[in-house]
């Protein structure tokens, strides 16, 4: 079955959710990997909102996280300072799994969704952090997509959004942080996880039709790419799923 | 605080009594729902300028403020609507061309800020942002703060926990209460006197409005105090922090009302194309926010058809199937 890079993106995202896991969804892409996850591969995971929604049926793609849609057959709506408090909570907290995008990001996962350029006149201006740095600073494990491109994966972020393991090793907990970061980068190409000790990003995966040199290609850095094998695509009945159900406006697709 | 049992105004009377040219502003909702979209078309109309304005995460309500030429300087964590506009438009053209100040939270912190400042705190610690130019980077420089006695004179501030490493917490990033002149929320049922009725997520409206000095209630339905009272545990605002109630019906649109009605995506997708051109912005503006006198007249221009088309769905609070590429 044909498929694009975008469901091919999705598809991997969700076949990381488990059972078990709370996700922690933004817009776009993000929440349609949670909503693929919980009709394929992980039908015991829980769909999260910095906003305060805990558990939605969500029978329309909300297209904001603050959307009614993720209003509906919630088990709790609350407000932000409950579903910062989610991610915190030392029982909770270690179930959530956050998803989030950005603009640039270096070695070591840190993001950029603020500016492009000098901050008191930049070039681009984007969203900004939203709750993005909270999650990215809060939990065990988040997920990051990006689009493979030369001038997203950076030496150097132009503003530091959301930290990821800061500047590898223990920067972490060196900052304050708790433990946790980005587990893995998924692109339209390929799919990154980051070293136990050093925290450096690493090539895990690249996609059917993509070979290792076009991924470093379209990167400022170097990253090791010994242990990379071609990722298994999308399923028919995963490709099913995701467009029928999921997204059958195609309003993200 | 006001205990008068009668706060009934026109949204007219309430914007002029307490929003003035370089207040300190904050505006509930998030991103596509639940914006004063009525009290913030009518601050445009006023032309009310130098707003200082704070928000988390908004969309409609802050571009339109913006580009409606009101506000000066921002304190925000996000300023997007949602699948319509992934970056408020206005607002990013204003921040590129440096015509506005900005200075950039996180939701939690904005959302503590509101907080510290409902509790009569200087501030609250979180644990989010250690290592990030959210900390190292100030929008507003030192020597700005000191001559602004409406600004705290430091962004945020990392310090080691006095609890030594107590919850395994070494450091703490202490961020500043706000205390805003006026804030203005959109809720679904109020009565006269102020009590307030919030249907579906709350966001951090309830923080916002207790973080002011005074504080207007847009509504949908203002209500017998009886309906309310019934059921006080699902009453998010007491009487005692209002000043202003305003009965706007479609107060929140094109933003969405829970149980009310959804956003309009033929409104925020038509708002942002022309919100990209000078020229058809202008005549946007001219339309949509001077050539009415208010949200009544906003509601007939855009016509029955598409109104009918948002009415929420009473059992899910939304527009189910609604066409919303």
């Amino acid at each position: 079955m044909e498929y694009t890079s975008r469901e091919m993106m999705t598809i991997v995202a969700a076949r990381e959710i488990k059972n078990g896991d709370i996700v922690f969804c933004g817009t776009g892409i993000s929440m349609l990997a949670a909503m693929a996850a919980k009709n394929i591969n992980a039908p015991e995971s829980v769909i999260f909102f910095e906003t305060g929604s805990i558990d939605a049926r969500l029978e329309e793609l909300p297209l904001a996280v603050a959307d009614p849609r993720v209003m509906y057959w919630a088990s709790s709506n609350s407000g932000l300072l409950d579903a910062f408090a989610t991610m915190q909570n030392r029982i909770t907290g270690e179930h959530v799994i956050g998803i989030l995008g950005a603009a640039q990001i270096d070695k070591f996962g840190n993001i950029n969704s603020t500016v492009i350029g000098n901050y008191y006149k930049p070039r681009t201006r984007f969203s900004g952090s939203g709750g993005a740095c909270d999650v990215a600073s809060f939990v065990p494990r988040s997920i990051i997509f990006m689009q493979q491109e030369k001038r997203k994966f950076v030496n150097k972020v132009d503003y530091l959004t959301s930290p990821g393991h800061l500047t590898g090793n223990d920067g972490r907990r060196k900052a304050g942080l708790p433990p946790g970061g980005p587990e893995l980068v998924i692109t339209n190409m390929a799919v990154m996880r980051f070293d136990d000790t050093t925290k450096e990003m690493y090539l895990a995966g690249y996609y059917p039709g993509i070979t290792k040199e076009t991924v470093l290609e379209n990167m400022e850095f170097d990253v090791d790419v010994s242990q990379a094998e071609e990722v298994e695509p999308p399923t028919a009945s995963e490709l099913t799923i995701l467009r029928e159900k999921c997204d059958p406006q195609r309003l993200i697709l | 605080m006001n205990v008068r049992p009668d706060k009934v105004m026109t949204l007219k009377e309430a914007i002029a009594e307490y929003v003035k040219d370089g207040s300190h502003i904050s505006i509930g909702g998030f991103t596509t729902t639940r914006n004063p979209m009525a009290a913030v078309y009518e601050i445009i109309r006023r032309k009310v300028k130098n707003l200082h304005l704070y928000v988390h995460s908004n969309g409609p309500a802050v571009d339109e403020l913006i580009g409606g030429g009101c506000v000066s300087k921002i304190e925000i964590a996000y300023g997007g609507s949602g699948k319509f506009a992934a970056t408020c438009i206005r607002f990013k053209k204003a921040v590129q061309e440096a015509t506005i100040e900005i200075e950039d939270y996180t939701n939690y912190q904005m959302t503590l800020r509101f907080l510290a400042g409902a509790m009569g705190l200087p501030f609250l610690p979180t644990r989010s942002s250690f290592g990030t130019d959210i900390i190292n980077t100030w929008g507003f420089s030192k020597e700005a703060r000191k001559n602004d006695p409406k600004i705290p004179d430091k962004k945020l501030v990392v310090m080691d926990s006095p609890f030594g490493n107590w919850m395994d917490a070494e450091k703490v990033v202490l961020v500043p209460a706000i205390q805003t002149d006026v804030t203005i929320i959109h809720v679904q049922k109020a009565d006269k006197q102020g009590t307030g009725r919030i249907e579906g997520l709350t966001f951090a409206d309830v923080e916002q409005a207790k973080s002011a000095k005074h504080l207007i209630l847009t509504c949908e339905e203002l209500v017998d105090t009886g309906d309310l009272r019934a059921a006080p545990d699902q009453n998010q605002i007491p009487f005692i922090h209002v000043d202003a109630v305003v009965h706007v019906p479609h107060g929140a649109y094109p933003t969405a009302c829970h149980y009310y009605y959804d956003y309009d995506p033929v409104y925020l997708n038509d708002y942002a194309k022309a919100a990209r051109d000078e020229k058809l912005f202008e005549e946007y503006l001219e339309k949509y926010v001077y050539g009415v006198k208010g949200q009544e007249e906003l509601i007939a221009l855009v016509g029955k058809e598409r109104i009918q088309a948002i009415a929420a769905d009473p059992h899910t609070g939304y527009a189910k199937n609604l066409k919303r590429n």
